[in-house]
């Protein structure tokens, strides 16, 4: 027998696998330092003042209470919009649809509106929302224009929830004289419930932190008081966050990384949601 | 059956199906709004202008798009050749030789790195990443394609580990017991069997990933510079550039609605959705030819 460990082959294989678990650290090592980076350097600007006071000197003090409110207005108002829409249609993909040239076409238009760059759906929400139905730039004009974004993500998302649902629960259903919408209701939705959830929660994530599509259509530089209505504009976290850091001269360094810090803190505390959701939902699954 | 349930029915069907046909309706919308406000450009700057190479919109009516599509280009560039290895190495670790629990561990650490704000990643390329890789190569300054390329390589990354490892996993497993039976070394199946019979998807993956970087666009304009140059040569890198998104998100907001320069940003729009659909079509008929080649191989 020859001796297999010296062979060249276990050498390459050997220093293949050193390598590939290089590249695997070097990637996922940054992101935890971001994330430890922006805590450790913004944690000291946390203050109850910093998250309930209205910004005074031009935004070199006091507080990001108005960003903190528009982001969960412009969430919510997203919410609104996409939630019912991207789940109906999640509903016709996985329960009505035949596979014909039209489904397929959806299928298409889906995966181009998840490819559009965020700030395309801000120049469409500009032409649309903004200019041609006179919504303004307002809180209105930026939820829908994120809506349009976050739609393929909460369609995607729970279509395949949908789909994981045992195709016996629908007939056991309908053999009990439940008609097809009955059905969807009653057995499939609840079922598919906690996957349908951790889409929208991952959709919903990617629409708070984005700032491209509101930039013209409903984010305010600096706007002392909170948003009224939504026919408002607001200030946002991320635009926020990007107008202190690239355009107003001396702002102090602290300000800044608490800011990152109670963005990051907003998005991730979203995903640790949808990821306890999803892993909850899989340890109670019967089938 | 009782009448009004059914009625329901009827018109919960109805609405569940108009929503089906949204996206196609929403896809139609926003090409149309992009050729309402972008073609105007065609008229109003001629096309020798338009593929000229200077833009300065403001103070000499110079609407040459030339250096903003060369800038998207080389940051692109410079974010893929950091992509591609570090994403597809790290989808083939995680699916052929990390164990489970490394898997369980790495999986969201990636997504979340998907879910980061690129507002951020730009905030702290303007901190930390340019003014290491100013001093690092001894430049005037670290707002540079360079630094762009970094943090879109990045941003990139868990696009194509998510797809790559997909395809990965969905190669059947009887292919690299196949494989080991007759006698490879588990690097050498990775390599002669595994990633070639995943190749479609992976590519589908460096596709999807290309597509994300071209329409990144807060973090690049933060950390490029905002150059509008002619990007060229290879040094290129090393120079302020400034690329198609940024020039949008950088000039839509001072502009009279209607006017030349509001048009021609449009027209730019509608470049990028233009290579976007590109990227995702091609993308996805890499997909579905393979899936016919495995359906022929299968029957």
């Amino acid at each position: 027998m020859k001796k297999a460990s010296f062979s060249n082959r276990d050498i390459v294989q050997r220093a293949g696998f050193s390598l590939l678990t290089l590249v695997a650290l070097v990637t996922v090592i940054p992101i935890l330092a971001v994330i430890a980076y922006v805590i450790k350097e913004g944690a000291p600007a946390i203050s109850w003042e910093f998250l309930t006071a209205m910004p005074r000197d031009g935004m070199r003090a006091g507080g990001i209470l108005p960003a903190i409110v528009g982001t969960f207005y412009l969430t919510l108002g997203t919410a609104v919009f996409s939630v019912p829409l991207g789940i109906a249609a999640a509903i016709y993909l996985a329960e009505y649809a035949r596979d014909n040239w039209l489904t397929r076409l959806i299928r298409i238009a889906i995966i181009n509106l998840a490819g559009i760059p965020s700030v395309v759906y801000g120049l469409f929400g500009l032409g649309l929302f903004v200019l041609f139905l006179k919504f303004g730039t307002s809180i209105l004009a930026a939820s829908l224009s994120l809506s349009i974004m976050t739609l393929p993500v909460i369609i995607s998302a729970s279509e395949e929830a949908l789909r994981a649902v045992p195709q016996a629960f629908r007939t056991v259903s309908i053999s009990l004289g439940g008609t097809r919408w009955q059905t969807i209701r009653k057995i499939v939705l609840p079922q598919a419930l906690p996957g349908i959830l951790t889409g929208v929660i991952l959709g919903l994530e990617r629409a708070a932190g984005e700032t491209a599509p509101i930039l013209f259509t409903g984010a305010a530089f600096f706007l002392p008081r909170l948003p009224n209505s939504p026919l408002d504009a607001t200030m946002a976290l991320p635009y926020h966050l990007f107008v202190i850091s690239t355009q107003v001269p001396e702002m102090p360094i602290q300000i800044q990384y608490g800011t990152a810090l109670v963005l990051i803190a907003f998005v991730l505390g979203m995903n640790i949601i949808a990821t306890v959701i999803r892993s909850r939902a899989r340890a109670k699954r019967q089938w | 059956m009782d009448k009004s349930l059914s009625w329901r029915e009827y018109i919960i069907t109805r609405l569940v199906r108009v929503s089906g046909y949204s996206a196609i309706i929403f896809v139609i919308l926003i090409f149309f709004f992009l050729l309402r406000e972008g073609l105007p450009a065609l008229v109003e700057v001629p096309l020798k202008d338009l593929f000229s190479t200077r833009w300065y919109p403001i103070e000499g009516n110079n609407f040459g798009i030339l250096p903003l599509i060369t800038g998207s280009i080389i940051v692109t560039f410079g974010a893929m050749l950091i992509a591609i290895p570090f994403g597809i190495g790290t989808a083939v670790f995680m699916s052929e030789i990390a164990p489970r629990w490394m898997r369980e561990i790495l999986k969201p650490l990636v997504e979340l790195l998907g879910g980061l704000p690129s507002v951020v990643l730009g905030f702290l390329g303007i901190l930390v990443l340019s003014p290491y890789l100013r001093v690092l190569l001894n430049l005037p300054t670290g707002l540079t394609a360079l630094a762009g390329a970094l943090l879109l390589g990045g941003i990139a990354v868990p696009t194509i580990v998510s797809i790559a490892e997909d395809a990965l996993d969905a190669v059947p497993y009887s292919y690299r017991e196949g494989a080991w039976a007759m006698g490879a070394t588990r690097w050498q199946t990775i390599w002669r069997v595994t990633l070639p019979a995943a190749r479609s998807g992976v590519l589908t993956a460096v596709m999807l990933g290309i597509g994300r970087t071209i329409g990144e666009t807060m973090a690049v304009m933060m950390v490029t510079g905002n150059a509008p140059v002619l990007a060229l040569a290879l040094t290129s890198i090393f120079h302020p550039v400034r690329t198609m998104t940024a020039t949008i998100a950088a000039e839509m907001g001072e502009v009279a609605n209607g006017s030349t320069h509001y048009h021609v940003l449009f027209f730019i729009g509608l470049v990028l959705f233009v290579i976007s659909m590109a990227v995702n079509v091609a993308a996805s008929s890499v997909v579905f030819k393979s899936k016919k080649r495995a359906e022929r191989v299968l029957s």
